[in-house]
């Protein structure tokens, strides 16, 4: 690793110094040892990040229907997983982190799921606004 | 594994345990890892919170955007696709500039953790500059949300009145269709497109002709203008019927004649949730730029290092969450097709 | 410690270890002042001051609930009344049952157990010394308080206008009903929506960092020996219901948001008039709104399971299943909102969907009411006041349990629903279950807190007075429920007339326990005897500590940790009732617990 010109400014602590010196243990017990990420990864990751925005302006352009939408959802979600796999280092993090944030987009998938299976199934019965119902006494 | 049980004598006897020294080592917690990851625990789960709060939002516009397609292809042509697609570019450098810099902190290299932080915290300036200069556009042409919004009126108005709409707003020389400057230069105008849009036009007036008697599908309600009609009409219209003669969407773009009265009651929703969720954005960049501004003060004092690097790493992971929100809404709200 | 051959007592003080402190110094000495108690990052403290707070609230949601039993002894204002008195007779009582239920449901109830319990004892149950994040802790707090301030504000909006005709801006009072369904709360109700809403959203961020303070807690500071099934079944309570406060709080948050949106703004979202959806609202409401009653309920049972095992002097029955049904109740919970809009215009798939989910959920709650009673099964059962209160809790949790089968049931609900059938079904859930948990709790815990014990006789007597006032307060509810009596309305038919004039006499009734329960806890923590540590003869960890307990919690390692109910080797000195720790008693077992 390049990673060893660390000027620490808490080079007094040992376990500070260790915990850098090798990521995946050896390190004083219940020092922190992080993923540090290289800096090619994140050049990498950023580039193409700017380069799936291109894409997903770029692809309006074509007409593909209602393919359009999902194209670019998938898009989106693509460039999301980069952010969160390697610039959030979920990649790196205990599996309860990735298992919260994922519940969470379950969640919100189920949320979404009912609401719009159900609004659209009753969307027929809303009255529009100024649609005068007739109420009887 | 986060949940490692950890020394309970340590927990309950520091002294003994010898990791009090560490002046960032919290008096209830055994070791500096033991810390940083609850943190970070802490951290993930909160934006899980973050997501299942704006998950009410996406849910709001996949609701109305399910049922109203064409109002979102014909309202989201107010919005500037350019500026999105700079600020897009602009939160995506920022993240990058954030995530270098965390790694800047855990390597102790504070002189570049400073310059990046300020690179970040200009990022977010930019993205709310840009944000700003959008918002004025959208006030200057009576789009903004509440009550100044041309389109507010039809949602009032409801289906069946003739329509004749905004003329609040015509003495100002609004018009109903986006300024030129938002059409979007993207969108290649399909041969014929011109003679559609006309007539869409003329289908338009067409229905204005039966007046009180249309509804979507332009069906003619045979008892118009009877003393029964109130009562027999069906109580309820097809908001999501599109208008005689018009196939929205494939080769041209939505025209504000295009759309039903119906349809044209959820126009002003689609800029009430243009503005909820950036707003809601907004608000959370605005505060991911503070938290910044605080790590940066701290890195001038020169506060972090490999053994303490956790705010840096959370106020990273918040500010990446900003950033993957925007991923999400940039398609959505600007690239509608 | 292995030379002693004698019973131990519980709570000695180990001063050889270093942890020494003055005897007599605990956490309600150890530093003076009221600034060390309003900035304490310590929390025993924040939990005792959410308890003055939400023992307010409580008073408070209670003076609406006498006063809107008191305007329905008669079956309407009084004959020749004026239109203007008899609108303001309908107006007080639709004011009334709101701020009842505003009160009650964001202030009280929802942070009742997991907020003072939960900030009190559950670091101590896992023998730590902190939560995991104390100062977000006391930002927990202080947005309780920020809540209760916007809700004060509604209140007293209110009580300007109707007393000195002072009109305060954002309107006045409160009168949309707890759920402030649209378009009512939007376009048509007076009332100040707008601070209410944002009360709330307040109470929700604090009621979010507190789950999460808890999630990090219980993950990472668990002490060594104390695997997941070796916690106390509270923990697991209490985690289960941070989950739903972590996943359904947000949605109320964006929820509220967008009503408060709507109402300054108009953003047609949710209002009719602009193009909205009203029954997108309760969708969005009720996916909040329907966990929190499992927010409400949950840790209620934990504080049961606690009880249950100390008080049959009985290992806990079904470790698993109950530690297992608390995080079932926490996940099927998200899968039955829909069954609160059967009659609002949702789909009839939907309504049958969640319908069938509704019965689902209803499986785990009886798995914990069979075992608890499978516990008490041969149990050496000792009717101490939170005793008590755990078996009131068996017994009206299981009639407000079944009655919510009649409603989840479609045809049934229809019928039933919008009756005060449903007012009696969720005050046997909340107030019958949650409420008995929460006193059951108050006696367990209250040695603990204050180091003095209360009068066992006033406090049975408080509870027999509270459970008899109860029942005849809510049981001839569910009668005239039946027979079509609707929910919020001021005025009745005069054939149910006895009903609600039982209902007005028991609430009477139980006001009178609950005074009597509030000054016997008063005199206790005044006067009371002074408590040993282990008043109960109790397993778990916070027995172990002194009472009250010192500031750093232990001043030895609590332990051994094992199985969390092993209550082998704890015994009774039957001429003191004092409790005692046999020397070779809780090694820790090797295999998992049973």
């Amino acid at each position: 690793m390049t990673t060893h010109a660390a000027n620490t400014t808490h080079g007094s602590d040992p376990h500070g110094a260790a915990a850098h010196s090798d990521e995946h243990g050896a390190a004083a017990p219940g020092a922190i040892h992080p993923h540090i990420t290289s800096m090619r990864l994140l050049v990498s990751v950023f580039l193409a990040l700017v380069v799936l925005t291109a894409v997903t302006v770029g692809v309006t352009w074509f007409d593909m229907g209602d393919l359009n939408i999902w194209v670019a959802l998938g898009i989106a979600v693509v460039k999301a997983a980069l952010v969160v796999l390697y610039f959030m280092h979920l990649r790196w993090e205990s599996p309860f982190n990735a298992i919260a944030f994922i519940s969470a987009l379950a969640f919100v998938a189920l949320f979404l799921a009912f609401v719009m299976a159900d609004s659209s199934s009753y969307q027929h019965n809303l009255h529009p606004p100024g649609d005068n119902v007739v109420v009887t006494p | 594994m986060t949940d490692v049980a950890h020394s309970n004598a340590a927990v309950l006897a520091p002294d003994l345990a010898g990791h009090n020294h560490d002046p960032h080592l919290a008096h209830h917690f055994d070791t500096p890892d033991q810390q940083y990851q609850s943190g970070k625990l802490a951290m993930w789960v909160f934006l899980g919170t973050e997501i299942l709060m704006f998950g009410g939002l996406f849910c709001a516009y996949a609701v109305y955007r399910h049922n109203h397609p064409e109002v979102f292809e014909f309202a989201h042509r107010y919005l500037d696709r350019t500026l999105g697609a700079v600020n897009t570019l602009v939160l995506i450098a920022s993240s990058f500039t954030m995530a270098w810099a965390v790694r800047c902190s855990q390597l102790g290299l504070n002189k570049p953790l400073k310059i990046l932080l300020a690179l970040t915290f200009l990022g977010g300036v930019g993205f709310m500059g840009i944000k700003t200069i959008e918002y004025e556009a959208k006030w200057k042409h009576h789009v903004f949300v509440g009550s100044k919004n041309k389109y507010r009126n039809d949602s009032l108005k409801g289906v069946g009145k003739p329509v004749d709409s905004n003329t609040e707003f015509e003495e100002e020389g609004a018009e109903v269709e986006p300024p030129a400057e938002n059409k979007l230069s993207a969108h290649k105008t399909a041969p014929g497109a011109e003679g559609k849009a006309e007539a869409s036009h003329e289908a338009a007036a067409k229905r204005s002709d039966v007046g009180a008697t249309t509804w979507g599908r332009g069906i003619v309600d045979p008892n118009a203008g009877t003393p029964d009609e109130a009562a027999i009409r069906p109580t309820y219209a097809d908001p999501g019927g599109l208008a005689a003669g018009v196939v929205p969407g494939h080769h041209g773009e939505m025209h504000y004649a295009d759309l039903t009265d119906a349809q044209r009651q959820h126009v002003y929703t689609f800029f009430s949730i243009y503005f909820m969720m950036t707003g809601l954005h907004g608000v959370h960049v605005l505060v991911g730029m503070a938290l910044i501004a605080w790590i940066w003060l701290r890195a001038r004092r020169n506060e972090f290092g490999p053994t303490f690097f956790t705010p840096v790493d959370l106020v990273g992971l918040y500010w990446h969450l900003v950033d993957l929100i925007w991923i999400f809404l940039f398609p959505l709200l600007y690239l509608i097709h | 410690m292995s030379a002693i051959t004698g019973p131990i007592p519980f709570g000695v003080q180990d001063t050889a270890h270093g942890g020494g402190h003055a005897p007599g110094d605990n956490y309600l000495n150890h530093s003076r002042g009221i600034k060390s108690w309003l900035l304490t990052l310590d929390h025993k403290r924040i939990g005792l001051m959410y308890m003055i707070g939400i023992l307010s609230a409580f008073a408070l949601g209670g003076f609406f609930a006498i006063s809107l039993r008191t305007v329905l002894w008669n079956p309407g204002p009084a004959r020749g009344a004026s239109a203007a008195s008899a609108n303001a007779y309908m107006d007080l009582y639709n004011h009334l049952f709101t701020l009842h239920g505003v009160v009650m449901v964001f202030l009280f109830i929802i942070p009742a157990v997991p907020a003072i319990f939960g900030n009190f004892v559950l670091p101590l149950m896992l023998g730590a010394k902190d939560v995991a994040f104390p100062r977000l802790n006391l930002l927990s707090f202080y947005l309780w308080c920020g809540g209760a301030l916007f809700f004060s504000y509604v209140l007293l909006s209110g009580v300007m206008e109707s007393a000195f005709g002072i009109k305060w801006p954002g309107g006045f009072g409160l009168d949309t009903g707890w759920t402030f369904y649209t378009p009512y709360s939007t376009s048509k109700a007076a009332g100040a929506v707008v601070p209410a809403t944002l009360g709330a959203f307040i109470l929700g961020f604090s009621s979010i960092l507190t789950g999460l303070n808890f999630v990090a807690t219980i993950h990472m500071l668990r002490p060594k020996g104390m695997s997941w099934f070796r916690m106390p079944l509270m923990l697991w309570a209490l985690y289960a219901t941070s989950i739903i406060q972590i996943l359904a709080t947000p949605v109320l948050a964006i929820t509220l948001l967008l009503l408060a949106a709507e109402r300054a703004l108009g953003i047609g979202i949710f209002d009719p008039a602009l193009g909205g959806d009203p029954v997108m609202y309760q969708h969005f409401f009720w996916f909040y709104s329907h966990p929190a009653v499992y927010i409400m309920v949950l840790p209620a049972m934990g504080v049961i399971s606690e009880l249950m095992v100390t008080f049959s002097r009985k290992h806990i029955f079904g470790y698993n299943f109950i530690a297992a049904s608390s995080i079932a109740i926490a996940l099927l919970g998200f899968l039955v909102w829909g069954h609160h809009m059967f009659v609002s215009g949702q789909s009839p798939l939907a309504n049958a969907i969640f319908s069938l989910l509704t019965f689902a959920v209803a499986i785990p709650s009886a798995i914990k009411v069979f075992n608890w009673l499978a516990t008490l099964y041969k149990g050496d059962i000792r009717l101490k006041t939170p005793m008590l209160y755990a078996l009131g809790f068996v017994y009206l949790f299981t009639i407000g349990g079944l009655t919510g089968l009649f409603l989840g049931a479609l045809s049934v609900d229809v019928h039933l629903t919008n009756t005060i059938f449903i007012v009696a079904h969720f005050h046997y859930v909340m107030m019958g279950s949650t409420l008995f948990a929460f006193l059951g709790g108050m006696y367990y815990w209250w040695p603990k807190m204050f180091g003095r014990m209360c009068n066992e006789n006033w406090g049975r007597l408080a509870f027999l007075i509270i459970l008899v006032g109860f029942n005849l307060t809510f049981f001839p509810q569910f009668i005239a429920g039946s027979l079509g009596m609707p929910r919020r309305y001021a005025t009745y038919p005069i054939q149910f007339i006895g009903y609600h004039r039982s209902a007005t006499f028991g609430a009477y009734i139980m006001a009178t326990g609950l005074i009597i329960a509030g000054l016997n806890l008063l005199h206790g923590m005044l006067r009371g005897r002074k408590a040993p540590a282990n008043p109960w003869g109790g397993s778990t960890l916070e027995w172990q500590t002194p009472s009250p307990p010192p500031h750093d919690n232990f001043s030895t390692t609590p332990g051994p940790v094992g199985d969390p109910y092993d209550l082998h080797g704890i015994v009774e000195d039957k001429k003191t009732g004092e409790w005692y720790r046999l020397p070779d008693a809780g090694k820790p077992r090797t295999g998992p617990a049973h």
